[in-house]
């Protein structure tokens, strides 16, 4: 597992991983072993950013660890940091149906491996709260729109790439919808604003479409 | 009740504070003022902490009505201030008496104000800043016309004696920011590296608090092709397409598909806050 360390000014640090799986099992190594000092990890597709207090953690320490911790690049939903995080949703979405059929499933059987599988927070991106889900046992890729709609409204539960994610409020988006959700993703007033954050697990449950 | 009844916004009247770092694994920014030190010297001019929130209002045209008697200061940029239509000197702490109007004219230097107010504007925190972020729109939206603020309980420190020369205003002409290495620096051809520390720069018409768009030579890429969104910090130079370098400030957003090349150091970004559009721009190591 090979990982490069690029500078990131004088108070982070930026790791580049291989693929998204070596950033997943960094980032569950990191978490795991939390230093003093160190501020932040924020996760992306290929990196993650270490950011640091440098009066408490120099930057060459913390360099030295990042490069010293062990990290298998293991399933992308092994050593779950808390229970999964259970979202209802309706699979009502405009476009279940054209999706599925994209990908040459039915409907049913689209929203049964959606709901069947554990998915993991890979990184959070876009907006506030809009987490980028990952699943060893997802099988699509999925074509963001070739026109983006204005207005997504929040709660879609929507597909783009190997990913899935949800709408933490209304904004314009090109992911595919397949369905809604009542959960609240974002709320800044909240003790806990975000419900997903990177490394959290995550399973979706089909309700009623009302 | 001490209030401060915003009657002219002017371009842009947004209360800000030190922000709220630490959430950008969440999608959020640690916006804040721009100018950090304006911010940290109108606070310390009134006997405020340094991160009390203060109103961070752009070029000028803005009048404001005290309702109750106050201490307040302007600093960042450098301008004409007038309460009920005398001057003020930029810099100091001034005493409001009710009623009193607090004028800012167009700024003759820097572009960014912070006026600060003796205990500070209480505004409800969200996720433990009072800051306006413009890009994910979290923290008290921007002023209006007819609106008031609520000055908070003075602080027990008393309003100090500051040596006013202590104060510089912000730098007209050409501003030299010193830069540290980039993580993509190696996606940039040789050429663009010594250009970018040997030409000059102007900021162009694009800069807000999410970034500051320069125009200068065109930076070529040696490595061509898609970079994955990464995690930035503020001062990130970000180069698009075009090849010109954007520094991306507070309001950023917290992953860019965009190559850094370089990254201007913290103790600069202060000056980056206060460039007017087509002012020159030089770099050095810092």
């Amino acid at each position: 597992m090979s990982r490069r360390l690029l500078p990131s000014g004088d108070s982070a640090l930026l790791v580049e991983c291989d693929s998204l799986e070596e950033v997943l099992a960094l980032h569950d190594a990191l978490a795991a072993d939390p230093r003093p000092g160190v501020l932040e990890l924020v996760p992306a597709a290929r990196t993650i950013l270490v950011s640091v207090d440098p009066a408490r953690i120099p930057l060459e320490s913390a360099a030295t660890w990042v490069r010293r911790i062990p990290a298998e690049a293991v399933s992308r939903v092994a050593g779950a940091v808390a229970d999964p995080v259970t979202i209802p949703v309706a699979y009502d979405g405009d476009d279940l149906a054209a999706t599925a059929a994209a990908l040459a499933v039915s409907p049913e059987a689209l929203v049964a491996r959606h709901t069947g599988i554990q998915w993991r927070v890979a990184f959070i991106g876009f907006a506030p709260g809009f987490g980028y889900l990952v699943s060893d046992d997802w099988p699509f890729e999925v074509p963001r729109l070739a026109a983006p709609r204005t207005r997504v409204p929040a709660g879609s539960v929507a597909l783009a790439g190997a990913f899935s994610g949800v709408y933490p409020r209304q904004s314009p988006g090109g992911w595919r919808l397949i369905g809604r959700t009542d959960a609240t993703l974002w709320d800044p007033e909240a003790p806990e604003p975000a419900l997903l954050e990177p490394g959290r697990r995550v399973r979706f449950e089909a309700i009623g479409a009302g | 009740m001490t209030r401060l009844h915003v009657e002219h916004p002017g371009a842009s009247a947004l209360v800000e504070d030190l922000g709220r770092p630490g959430l950008a694994h969440l999608g959020v920014a640690a916006s804040g003022a721009l100018d950090r030190g304006a911010l940290a010297l109108a606070n310390r001019l009134v006997g405020n902490p340094d991160g009390a929130a203060a109103l961070e209002l752009l070029v000028g045209g803005f009048r404001a009505r005290f309702e109750g008697e106050a201490w307040f200061a302007v600093t960042g940029a450098w301008g004409p201030v007038m309460l009920d239509g005398r001057p003020v000197p930029p810099y100091t702490a001034a005493r409001a008496h009710d009623g009193a109007v607090l004028e800012l004219g167009t700024a003759a230097r820097g572009i960014r104000y912070l006026l600060a107010v003796r205990g500070g504007l209480d505004v409800p925190a969200v996720l433990g800043s009072r800051s306006r972020d413009t890009l994910a729109a979290l923290g008290p939206e921007p002023m209006v016309a007819g609106q008031a603020l609520e000055i908070g309980a003075e602080p027990a420190a008393s309003v100090p004696v500051v040596d006013q020369d202590v104060a510089f205003p912000p730098a007209q002409g050409s501003v030299t920011l010193a830069v540290l290495p980039g993580p993509r620096a190696d996606w940039f051809t040789d050429a663009a590296g010594t250009a970018l520390f040997e030409r000059p720069w102007r900021l162009s018409e694009h800069a807000d608090r999410i970034g500051a768009r320069l125009v200068g030579p065109p930076l070529g890429r040696r490595r061509t092709g898609e970079l994955a969104s990464e995690a930035t910090v503020p001062g990130s130079m970000q180069v698009a397409g075009d090849g010109q370098p954007t520094i991306l400030l507070a309001d950023r957003p917290v992953t860019g598909g965009y190559p850094v090349i370089a990254i201007v150091a913290p103790g600069s970004l202060d000056a980056v806050a206060q460039l007017r559009p087509g002012q020159e721009v030089r770099f050095r190591h810092a």
